[in-house]
C-alpha cells in the first residue's frame, strides 16, 4: 500500500522531468542585462533623443576616496530599504565584498521599509529615494544623515504587444491616467500625444507599489507639478505625493521588482518602475515631455542634468524632479543612505564609513552599467561631507 | 492522586494505599509542575498574543475611537495627521469585505467538491481505494502557501482569463448585480484568490466530511436498499441527511483556514487598499494581505499602529469562526480533544 | 400456499424507475468527476512546478547563492536552504519538547487545566501565522531586530499545537494496561510515563513531528516579518538568516525571468522536502501499526 503512494507521487513527478528534461543551474533565457550598445536607444525615441542618449558622457568619474579608510570596522553590517537602488546596491556590495571581504547585507524592502527600520535601529543603515522628513526623523532614535547616493530615473513603462518603445506621454496625461480620468489605450489625449502610433482599444491596467516607495515619492513628486487632474483627485498637494498615496486605481505590486512582474504578466498594463528595472527585463518604457517642452527619453545622456541650478539644503535633501535644463529627463531622483549621525558602535560606525566611501568614489565607476548616473563632482563633495559629521562618543571618526 | 476525567479519557490511577519512597514523590511532583508549565504555556501564549496585538494599537484606537475603524472602507495612510482624529483614515471595512468575500468564494467552490469527493470515497469507492484516495486529496495540503500564489500568476490566473471573458458579458449584464461581475479583468483579482483559497481549503473540508460520512450507521443504509432505493437515494436519506450538521461545521472550518491564508491571497488579489472594489473581478486586499504588504514601513501617523488593529481583527475573526467550527463538528463526532 | 417469485423490480413493473435509474447513474459519474477533478488539480500544481523547476534546477542550485542582482541569470538558493533547516530546526528544538509534554499534562493527567489547554490548542491552530510573525515583531523584533531567532520563535508557535495535537493522539492510543501494569510494580507517574507511555508512542510522536516540520518548511509569512532576505549563506542564529519559502516569495513577484526561474526551482525543492517529511511520516506510522 505504501509502495503503491510512494509510486503515485513519484510518477507524477517523474511524469514531469520525460516532459521537461533534467536541467542545470544557468540553463535560461534570461532577459539579458547586458546593455544593447551602452545605452543606445531605440527607433522610436526620434533621432534627438537617439543622439542625447548615445553620448554616454563621463561615466566613470574616477572620484578619489579622500576620506581613507578607518580601522576597526565591522566585518558585517546591515541597511533595507529603497527597491530604486537596489541592482546597484547589490553590485556594489558583491564588488565591495571582493575588495575588502566586509559583508554587506542590504534588503530590498522599499524606502518606506528602510526608513521605518532606520527608525526602529534594526538595521545600520536605511534606504529612501525621498529621504526622510524632519518629522520621521523625530520619531527616530536621534538626528539621521541623509547620503545621496546616486542618480537615476523612474520610467513609464507598458505591455502593449506590437507597439514599439518611446511613446509619448506627458506630466498631465500621466497624472490623468493615474487619477483613473483616462482608462482606455486609444484615449484622444494619449492618440494626440502619439499620432502614428496604433494604439490598440485596451482597458489600461494602471500598476502602482503596494509598498511605501521612494519611487512613488519621486513619480507623484513629478504628477504633483505637471497635473492639476492628478493633485485635485487626491485632494490637494500634500497628499497627491509621498512614498504612500491613495491610489484612486490600479494594482498594487511589491516594490520596483513586484511592478515590472505585474506589468510584464498584464496585457495593457502601465507602470512606473526605476529604468533598469524596466530595462533588464526588456519592458517597453516612454519617453515624457519636460519643462522646456522637449519629449526626452530617460538615459545615462539626460538624467546628471537634473541636479542643474539645484541648491541643496544642509540635509541635502531636495526634490530633483522637473529640471530647467532643456535636455533634461523630468522624472529623475536621487537615493538617499541614512545612518545615525551619533553612533554606538565604533566598529560599526568605521564599517558604515568605509563602505559608504567606497561607494561613493570607486563605486560611482559602476552605475553607468546599470544606467544609473553617478553623482556629479558638487553632489558628490556634499555626499562625502555627510560622512565626516558622523561621530562615536562625540568624537567624529573622520579626521 | 489524579482522577480519571473525561476530557483526558487514557488518565492512569494510582492504586491506592502503595507507599512511595520520598525522593520518588518528590520527582513526581516536579515532573507534573514541569508538563504543567508547558501546558500553561499554551494559556499564556495565546493571552499574550491578544495583549500586545491590543497593546500595540492602542494609540490608534484611543486617537480615532475603537469603532470608527469600521465605521469607513477608506484606507489611506497618506491622509493621517498626528492631530487630526476624524474621520479616521485607517478604515478597515474593505479588508473585512475581502476576506469575507475571497472565503466565501472559495467556500462556494470547494464545498459541493468536498462532499462530493467525500460521499465517492466512503460510500462508493472499493476499500483498497479508499486510502490511496484519501491520501492524495489530502497531498494538497501539503503544498506550502506560496507554492500556491506563485502557480497561481502563472498557471491558474491565465487559465481563469477564457472563464471570466465569458462571465463578464453574460452576468455583467444582469441588472442590479452585473455591476458585481463588471470587467476589465487583469488576472489579479478578488476571485483568482477565491479559486486559489478552494483549491488550499479543499483537503481540510474534505477530510471533515469523509469523516462524518464514514461514521453513517451501516444498518440504515442497508435497511434503505432493502426498501428498494437506488444508491443516490440511500445516499442521500441514510448519510447526507444525518451529516447536515457536521457539513456545515465542516464548511465553517473550512472558512476559518480560508481567512487566515495570507501569500497565496497577497500574489494574486491585485493590492488595491483604497475602498471596497465592486467587482469580484477587480483589485483588493485582505486583512492578512494588508498586513504583509505594509507592515515593515507603516512610517505614517498611527499607520502602524493601525495594523495591528487590522490584526487583532483578523485574530478575533478568525478565532471565533475556529472555535464555531469545532463545536458544530464536535456535536457531530462525539468530541475531540 | 403464497408462492413467491423473487425478481428485481424492473422498469415496466414500478412507475419512475427507469429515471430514478438514471439520476443513481449520473450522480455516480458526477461524485467520480469530482474525485479526477480534485486530484487533476493537485497533478497540474505538482507537473507544473516540476516542469518549471526542472528546468533550471541542477546540483549548482544547491551550492551557490544567488546573485544580488536578480537579473543576473544563475545562481541557487543554498542560503536558504541552510537558513530553512537552521529555523525549523531551532522551532522544532524549542516545540516539541514543550508541545509534548503539553500533551502529556493533557492526556495523563488531565484536569481543568488539560481541559482549557485542549480548548485553547484548537484556538491556537486558527491563528494565522502572519499574526503570529506580527506578535514576534512587538516581543523580539522590536529590541533585538530581525534574526533567524525571531523568525525560529514564531515558527515554533506555529508548530506547538500541532504538535500537541498529535501527541495527545498518540497518547491516547497507548493501552491503560501498560500503565497499570507499571503502577502494579510500584513504578511512581513520573517514571512510567517517562519509561513506559512515551517509548510506546514514541513512533507515533515522530509522526506527529514530521508532519509540524514539513508545515513550519513552507510557511512564509511569520518570516516576512521577523527576518530579512539576502544573498549571503550565514549560520549565526542572532543575525538576519533567509529561508527557501521567503526567497520563493521575494523572487516569484519580480519581472525577472531569471529570478523567476530560480524561484521555480525553489518551489520544487521546497515540496521535494516537504513531501520528504510528510511521506516519511506515513511510513513512520504505517511501521509502528503494522508492529503493534
Amino acid at each position: 500500500m505504501r509502495l503503491k503512494i510512494t509510486a503515485v507521487t513519484a510518477g507524477v513527478l517523474g511524469a514531469a522531468l520525460a516532459v521537461a528534461g533534467c536541467g542545470s543551474t544557468g540553463n535560461v533565457s534570461s532577459n539579458s542585462s547586458t546593455p544593447t550598445a551602452s545605452g543606445a536607444s531605440s527607433v522610436g525615441f526620434g533621432s534627438a533623443n537617439q543622439a542625447l542618449c548615445s553620448d554616454t558622457g563621463n561615466t566613470k568619474p574616477d572620484y578619489t576616496n579622500t576620506i581613507g579608510t578607518i580601522a576597526g570596522g565591522a566585518k558585517t553590517i546591515t541597511g533595507a530599504g529603497s527597491t530604486f537602488v537596489a541592482p546597484m546596491m547589490s553590485d556594489w556590495i558583491k564588488a565591495y565584498n571582493q575588495a575588502t571581504g566586509v559583508q554587506v547585507t542590504y534588503s530590498s524592502i522599499g524606502s518606506g521599509g528602510g526608513v521605518h527600520q532606520i527608525q526602529a535601529n534594526t538595521v545600520n543603515f536605511g534606504d529612501s529615494d525621498v529621504g526622510i522628513t524632519p518629522a520621521e526623523i523625530a520619531a527616530a532614535k536621534g538626528p539621521i544623515l541623509q547620503i545621496p547616493l546616486l542618480l537615476g530615473a523612474v520610467v513609464p513603462a507598458y505591455n502593449l504587444p506590437g507597439i514599439p518603445a518611446g511613446l509619448k506621454f506627458t506630466g498631465n496625461v500621466l497624472g490623468e491616467i493615474y487619477a483613473g480620468k483616462i482608462t482606455n489605450w486609444d484615449d484622444p489625449a494619449l492618440k494626440a500625444l502619439n499620432p502614428g502610433v496604433n494604439l490598440p482599444n485596451m482597458a489600461i491596467a494602471v500598476v502602482h507599489r503596494s509598498d511605501g516607495s521612494g519611487t512613488t515619492g519621486i513619480w507623484t513628486n513629478y504628477l504633483t507639478k505637471e497635473s492639476p487632474t492628478w493633485v485635485s483627485t487626491l485632494g490637494g498637494p500634500s497628499k497627491s505625493q509621498g512614498k504612500v498615496v491613495a491610489w484612486p486605481v490600479g494594482i498594487g505590486g511589491k516594490g520596483n521588482e513586484g511592478v515590472s512582474g505585474v506589468v510584464s504578466q498584464t496585457t495593457g498594463a502601465l507602470g512606473y518602475l526605476e529604468s533598469d528595472y524596466a530595462i533588464a527585463q526588456h519592458i517597453t518604457y516612454g519617453q515624457v515631455e519636460n519643462k522646456s517642452g522637449k519629449f526626452i527619453e530617460p538615459c545615462l545622456g539626460t538624467i546628471p542634468q537634473a541636479v542643474d541650478g539645484v541648491t541643496f539644503p544642509p540635509s541635502l535633501n531636495t526634490s530633483l524632479t522637473d529640471g530647467s535644463n532643456p535636455d533634461v529627463y523630468p522624472i529623475t531622483g536621487t537615493t538617499y543612505a541614512m545612518v545615525y549621525e551619533h553612533q554606538a558602535s565604533r566598529a560599526a560606525a568605521a564599517a558604515l564609513i568605509n563602505f559608504f566611501a567606497w561607494v561613493l568614489t570607486t563605486g560611482q565607476n559602476m552605475n553607468a552599467s546599470l544606467y544609473y548616473a553617478p553623482l556629479g563632482p558638487a553632489l558628490q563633495q556634499l555626499a562625502l561631507g555627510q560622512l565626516k559629521k558622523i561621530t562615536v562618543n562625540g568624537q567624529p571618526l573622520v579626521k | 492522586m489524579a482522577s480519571r476525567s473525561s476530557s483526558s479519557g487514557a488518565g492512569a490511577v494510582q492504586p491506592a494505599g502503595i507507599r512511595l519512597h520520598g525522593t520518588r514523590r518528590l520527582g513526581d511532583r516536579v515532573f507534573r509542575g514541569g508538563v504543567s508549565a508547558a501546558a500553561a504555556l499554551v494559556v499564556i501564549l495565546l493571552a499574550a498574543i491578544a495583549v500586545f496585538l491590543i497593546g500595540q494599537g492602542w494609540p490608534a484606537l484611543r486617537h480615532y475611537g475603537v469603532f470608527s475603524f469600521l465605521a469607513s472602507d477608506r484606507w489611506a495612510p497618506s491622509d493621517a495627521t498626528a492631530a487630526s482624529t476624524h474621520p479616521n483614515p485607517y478604515g478597515i471595512l474593505q479588508f473585512i469585505y475581502g476576506t469575507a468575500l475571497t472565503s466565501v468564494i472559495g467556500m462556494l467552490i470547494a464545498l459541493p467538491v468536498a462532499v462530493a469527493a467525500g460521499l465517492f470515497i466512503t460510500q462508493y469507492a472499493p476499500a483498497w481505494l479508499r486510502r490511496p484516495l484519501s491520501y492524495l486529496v489530502d497531498l494538497l495540503a501539503a503544498v506550502p502557501s506560496v507554492v500556491y500564489g506563485f502557480w497561481g500568476i502563472f498557471a491558474l490566473i491565465p487559465a481563469l482569463h477564457p472563464v471570466v471573458n465569458f462571465l463578464i458579458p453574460t452576468l455583467g449584464g444582469i441588472p442590479g448585480i452585473g455591476v458585481v461581475f463588471a470587467g476589465p479583468f487583469f488576472g489579479v483579482s478578488y476571485f483568482a484568490a477565491g479559486v486559489v483559497l478552494a483549491i488550499m481549503v479543499l483537503p481540510i473540508v474534505t477530510a471533515i466530511c469523509r469523516e462524518v460520512f464514514a461514521t453513517a450507521p451501516a444498518d440504515e443504509k442497508e435497511a434503505a436498499l432493502a426498501l428498494g432505493m437506488t444508491r443516490w437515494e440511500m445516499i442521500r436519506l441514510a448519510v447526507l441527511r444525518r451529516s447536515r450538521s457536521g457539513i456545515i461545521g465542516a464548511a465553517i472550518l473550512g472558512l476559518g483556514r480560508a481567512i487566515g491564508e495570507t501569500i497565496a491571497v497577497t500574489m494574486v488579489i491585485g493590492n488595491s487598499v483604497l475602498s471596497i472594489t465592486k467587482s469580484i473581478f477587480g483589485q483588493g486586499a485582505t486583512l492578512s494581505s494588508v498586513i504583509a504588504n505594509e507592515f515593515t514601513e507603516a512610517v505614517e501617523p498611527y499607520h502602524f499602529q493601525s495594523l495591528f488593529v487590522v490584526a487583532a481583527w483578523l485574530l478575533v475573526i478568525a478565532v471565533v469562526v475556529n472555535i464555531a467550527g469545532r463545536f458544530v463538528t464536535r456535536q457531530t463526532r462525539g468530541g475531540l480533544v | 400456499m403464497i408462492t413467491v417469485r423473487p425478481h428485481a423490480p424492473t422498469a415496466s413493473h414500478v412507475p419512475g424507475l427507469a429515471r430514478r435509474h438514471a439520476t443513481d447513474r449520473a450522480m455516480t459519474v458526477l461524485l467520480a468527476v469530482a474525485v479526477l477533478v480534485t486530484i487533476a488539480v493537485l497533478a497540474w500544481v505538482l507537473v507544473y512546478v516540476a516542469a518549471q523547476g526542472l528546468k533550471y534546477l541542477g546540483p549548482g542550485f544547491f551550492t551557490s547563492t544567488p546573485p544580488g542582482n536578480p537579473a543576473t541569470v544563475g545562481g541557487g538558493y543554498a542560503n536558504g536552504i541552510i537558513g530553512s533547516l537552521i529555523i525549523v530546526g531551532i522551532a522544532t528544538v524549542i516545540s516539541v519538547p514543550i508541545g509534548i509534554a503539553a500533551a502529556v499534562a493533557v492526556t495523563e493527567y488531565g484536569g481543568r487545566l488539560a481541559a482549557v489547554t485542549g480548548f485553547l490548542t484548537d484556538v491556537l491552530v486558527g491563528v494565522p501565522t502572519i499574526v503570529i510573525g506580527a506578535f514576534i515583531w512587538v516581543i523580539w523584533v522590536d529590541r533585538f531586530g530581525f534574526s533567524a531567532l525571531a523568525a525560529s520563535a514564531a515558527l515554533a508557535i506555529v508548530m506547538l499545537p500541532l504538535v500537541i495535537r498529535a501527541s495527545a493522539e498518540m497518547l491516547r492510543l497507548v493501552p491503560d494496561v501498560l500503565r497499570e501494569a507499571s503502577a502494579a510494580l510500584g513504578v511512581t507517574r513520573a517514571r512510567t510515563i517517562i519509561s513506559v507511555v512515551l517509548p510506546t508512542a514514541l513512533s507515533g510522536l515522530i509522526t506527529g513531528v514530521m508532519l509540524a516540520v514539513a508545515r513550519a518548511m513552507g510557511e512564509t509569512a511569520p518570516v516576512l516579518l521577523t527576518t530579512l532576505n539576502d544573498q549571503f549563506v550565514q549560520v549565526n542564529p542572532a543575525k538576519p538568516m533567509t529561508t527557501l519559502s521567503l526567497q520563493i516569495f521575494t523572487d516569484a513577484i519580480t519581472g525577472f525571468r531569471a529570478a523567476q526561474a530560480r524561484a521555480w526551482a525553489g518551489a520544487l525543492t521546497l515540496i521535494g522536502i516537504v513531501l520528504i517529511f510528510a511521506i516519511g511520516a506515513r511510513l513512520v506510522s504505517r511501521r509502528a501499526s503494522s508492529i503493534t
